[in-house]
């Protein structure tokens, strides 16, 4: 069928490469009043991925929003992948969404059909997440942003958070990176379309089968790697957990055209964001440019970095297999010595 | 010389990388009014045999000159 807008087109800047950058974030919230609530187990102080809230001693809400101008420039797509991406914080903490509220900007030129597939996008990926969409909120806007509000379920005993990784661990990566530089290719039309499609295929891929996985096991610490990057977010884990990541470059999945447009300068604004923010708590001696530049790369509804315990690792590998194939051990975690945050070997 | 002025990334340094590709020219002015396509140009130069030196002309403007590299 053929398509008669390019959402893209509308927009800006892509998916989460719109998202503000993270030292920005920091000024920005600095000095406001947290407010402490006993119940309140991960805040916003904590720059984790979702908010959670103890209800009863078994049970927590895991709370989180997400959503950004279109990344793809079929409606549907784009649904998809807003939805898959807002789902996955619930993932990363280790919880089960239930309950989903849809947040949509649209601008008036764009056709209800449109608008309706956007919507149809979301809904299957809410509905294979097992959860359900309760309503939402819609107001009228120059470009067209999507996404959704979502509440999910954990024990408050089993919560997952970016802070928990111990020296010793070993680091997983359960999807490849690239996804930005590949889309930015796109809006110039240089990105071949098999690589372009395998890109939205593992953009509308749940995290879903990766946290079923991982809960199985004696996970320390988790986060989902968006709109900061690989580095940005192993930075948060780095520092949140008071550890050194050491990551194994060449065990990182990164698709050899990613490289190609990164040698060309094809390259998204958040990556120049995320290694500004990034760059001098990273050790990258020895990694060519190209290389780095996929590691700041601004992902879109990227993979689960998971530290597990050594003990457990070939086991969570194991079990990932399965269901997550294109997941990876990429590292380990070690002391902090007061060097780099993280090592890229 | 390339006005890619009103130009949103990654459109300016791909304009560049053709113009690169055509001529092989032994320096090319490129006017940008985006900070990224400075980015982006200067490592496209980088990687291709070009030095690129830029300077901020107005506001949000900014003029490279790339020069091959002997």
């Amino acid at each position: 069928m053929e398509q008669e807008i390019k959402l893209t087109k509308l927009a800006n800047c892509a998916g989460c490469g719109a998202k503000v950058g993270a030292g920005t974030l920091a000024r920005l919230l600095d000095g406001l009043a947290v407010r402490t609530d006993e119940n309140l187990l991960v805040g916003f102080d904590k720059s984790d991925d979702a908010a959670v809230y103890r209800v009863s001693d078994d049970l927590a809400l895991v709370q989180t929003v997400d959503f950004f101008p279109p990344i793809a420039d079929d409606p549907y797509l784009f649904g998809q992948i807003a939805a898959a991406n807002a789902l996955s914080d619930v993932y990363a903490m280790g919880g089960e969404p239930r309950i989903a509220l849809n947040l949509l900007c649209i601008p008036k030129s764009m056709p209800d059909d449109a608008v309706h597939d956007l919507l149809r996008g979301g809904y299957s990926k809410v509905y294979e997440a097992g959860a359900a969409i309760a309503g939402g909120h819609s107001i009228l806007d120059e470009e067209p942003k999507y996404g959704l509000c979502v509440t999910g379920f954990v024990h408050p005993d089993k919560i997952l958070t970016n802070a928990g990784a111990q020296p010793g661990d070993v680091l997983f990566l359960t999807k490849p990176l690239g996804a930005g530089i590949l889309t930015t290719a796109a809006k110039a039309d240089l990105c071949p379309p098999d690589v372009l499609n395998a890109v939205f295929a593992r953009m509308t891929t749940l995290n879903k089968a990766a946290r079923d996985a991982m809960v199985q096991f004696c996970v320390h610490a988790c986060t989902d790697v968006t709109g900061f990057g690989l580095l940005g977010h192993a930075l948060e884990m780095a520092q949140g957990s008071g550890v050194q990541l050491e990551l194994d470059v060449s065990a990182l999945p990164i698709p050899p055209e990613a490289l190609e447009f990164a040698r060309m300068g094809i390259l998204p604004e958040g990556m120049y964001r995320n290694r500004r923010y990034a760059e001098a708590f990273v050790s990258a001696d020895g990694v060519p440019l190209e290389v780095q530049d996929a590691l700041y790369d601004p992902q879109t509804s990227g993979g689960l970095l998971i530290a597990v315990t050594a003990a457990d690792a070939d086991a969570l590998a194991a079990e990932l297999q399965k269901t997550v194939p294109d997941a990876r051990r990429i590292g380990t975690v070690s002391e902090f010595a007061e060097a780099a945050r993280i090592i890229l070997h | 010389m390339i006005d890619a002025r009103g130009y949103s990334c990654p459109m300016p340094v791909v304009m560049v990388q053709k113009e690169v590709k055509k001529s092989a020219p032994d320096t090319l002015e490129v006017l940008v009014d985006d900070p990224c396509a400075v980015e982006n140009i200067t490592r496209f130069a980088h990687n291709n045999g070009y030095n690129a030196v830029s300077r901020e002309t107005g506001d949000e403007e900014f003029a490279l000159i790339l020069t091959k590299k002997a």
